[in-house]
């Protein structure tokens, strides 16, 4: 109990004092992981919903592979993003070993199948819907996707939250790729990690606290927003 | 060369091992309005699907007189009993389609507002498609047909779910269509309203086309005797 309210007083004085440090860590976590929303998002709702209205051979089997990639271990993505990224590696080259790229590299490639795999889902399922009407118009399946893409879009906030819920989270990726670097590459999650092996409970306590606030702040403006917007459009 | 007429030879849609359309032969001619009826069941949605090309059939042939070239714009459109916008606003839905249809973009504004203003709908252009009444929404769904100016027009039960002021209002739009040249064929349960709208009737039953007639003959001396004991049924008075 003292631990708690020891975390809270913590989280105070360090959301009170501003530490420049601290303040680095969340941003560069920001960053990180809004970074790597984009990126995912950018391939996987034209991905999912690609697939959502086209009929191929395999295409069951892709769909449950990409369900089943929602579940990627982060360390094991950690572990192959190293593999390419290290000296010896086919990225070696790029240097991107332990710098912010890396860690958004990996978390988007941890996010990207949660995106594709959500959007295959809500666009397939609006499909039946609108299938008939689209094609009765003349809409090809490439255009359908679009169009389906652009009506479903306060669906899509939702998936976009749990990406990034996902990546803001995670920590196996980002500390293999990322090295927890203090000022480089320290993000929230790595550093509660270092607090708590540390021993120092409370201050792993009052970052993950800080990062609980961020995460349902997002959260609570995605819902308005959304309400919003289902209130005006339908 | 014009769409029409549309040719069906023994044409045939089974679900199953159960057949739907079972050997249906007709010719759709244009000008005539053509009104589809018949009990539930008898397969009139499935008909008008085939023919717009939503379904393909088990067997048999669908000919049009000229077909469309697949990725040329549609000739043709239908309207649902429940039609599906999008969630944007009014306009904005009659804009997309006439993009569909590769309208150029110049013109797509115009072209959606004058079909707005012909199903009485300028008003609420502006307004989000999907918080529009039911009526607003179908006489949208037309709209959105008006601007794109097919030849032919499909229509599957569009007033089932409206009230009589939204029905007449639907029907007014129909008339227009057909008056400026759009062949009209239409499913309906309304018995009223195919008298009103159609020139000839098809009747169908159990997945075959038992009688075919103009309408006025239709409802007075049916000449076979599923079409009667339909009639008898519908008929409140």
């Amino acid at each position: 109990m003292s631990t708690l309210s020891e975390a809270a007083t913590q989280t105070l004085g360090l959301l009170a004092d501003a530490d420049p440090r601290l303040v680095g860590i969340v941003l560069l976590s920001l960053r990180v992981s809004l970074a790597a929303v984009a990126i995912a998002a950018c391939i996987g709702f034209p991905l999912g919903a690609t697939i959502a209205v086209s009929r191929f051979p395999g295409r069951h089997t892709l769909v449950v592979v990409l369900n089943a990639s929602m579940g990627l271990p982060p360390v094991i993505v950690g572990l192959l993003v190293y593999l390419l990224l290290s000296r010896a590696g086919p990225l070696g080259a790029f240097g991107l070993l332990f710098t912010p790229a890396a860690m958004i590299i990996a978390q988007a490639i941890l996010i990207t199948p949660i995106i594709a795999a959500l959007s295959r889902q809500v666009v397939e399922d609006a499909w039946l819907e609108y299938r008939e009407q689209l094609r009765s118009l003349g809409e090809t399946r490439l255009g359908a996707a679009v169009t389906l893409l652009w009506d479903l879009r306060f669906s899509l906030v939702t998936i976009v939250l749990a990406g990034f819920g996902r990546a803001a989270g995670e920590v196996g990726a980002v500390i293999i790729v990322g090295g927890n670097i203090d000022g480089v590459t320290r993000v929230m999650t790595t550093a509660i990690a270092l607090e708590t092996s540390k021993g120092d409970l409370p201050l792993a306590l009052g970052l993950g606290g800080i990062l609980l606030a961020i995460v349902l702040a997002l959260n609570a403006a995605a819902f308005v927003v959304r309400e919003m917007a289902q209130r005006r459009y339908g | 060369m014009t769409l029409l007429p549309l040719q069906l030879r023994d044409v045939v849609f089974a679900a199953g091992d159960r057949r739907i359309i079972d050997g249906v032969s007709l010719t759709l001619d244009a000008e005539t309005r053509t009104v589809i009826v018949g009990p539930n069941g008898a397969g009139k949605s499935v008909l008008l699907r085939l023919c717009h090309g939503l379904l393909q059939p088990s067997a048999g042939m669908i000919r049009w007189n000229a077909p469309e070239l697949p990725g040329a714009p549609r000739r043709q459109a239908m309207v649902f009993q429940r039609p599906v916008l999008l969630r944007r606003s009014a306009l904005a839905n009659v804009v997309h389609a006439l993009r569909i249809a590769g309208a150029p973009w110049r013109q797509r504004e115009d072209r959606a507002r004058e079909a707005l203003r012909s199903v009485g709908l300028t008003a609420l252009a502006g307004r989000p498609a999907r918080v529009l009444s039911g009526g607003e929404q179908q006489r949208l769904a037309l709209a959105r047909v008006w601007a794109l100016r097919p030849e032919v027009l499909f229509l599957d039960e569009p007033t089932a779910s409206l009230d009589p002021g939204a029905t007449q209002e639907i029907e007014r739009v129909i008339a227009a269509l057909h008056a400026a040249g759009t062949k009209i064929v239409m499913v309906t349960h309304n018995l009223g309203q195919a008298r009103r709208l159609g020139d000839e009737i098809l009747f169908l039953h159990q997945g075959r086309v038992v009688e075919r007639a103009p309408a006025d003959r239709f409802f007075l001396r049916p000449a076979s005797r599923e079409a009667a004991q339909f009639l008898e049924g519908q008929l409140p008075w």
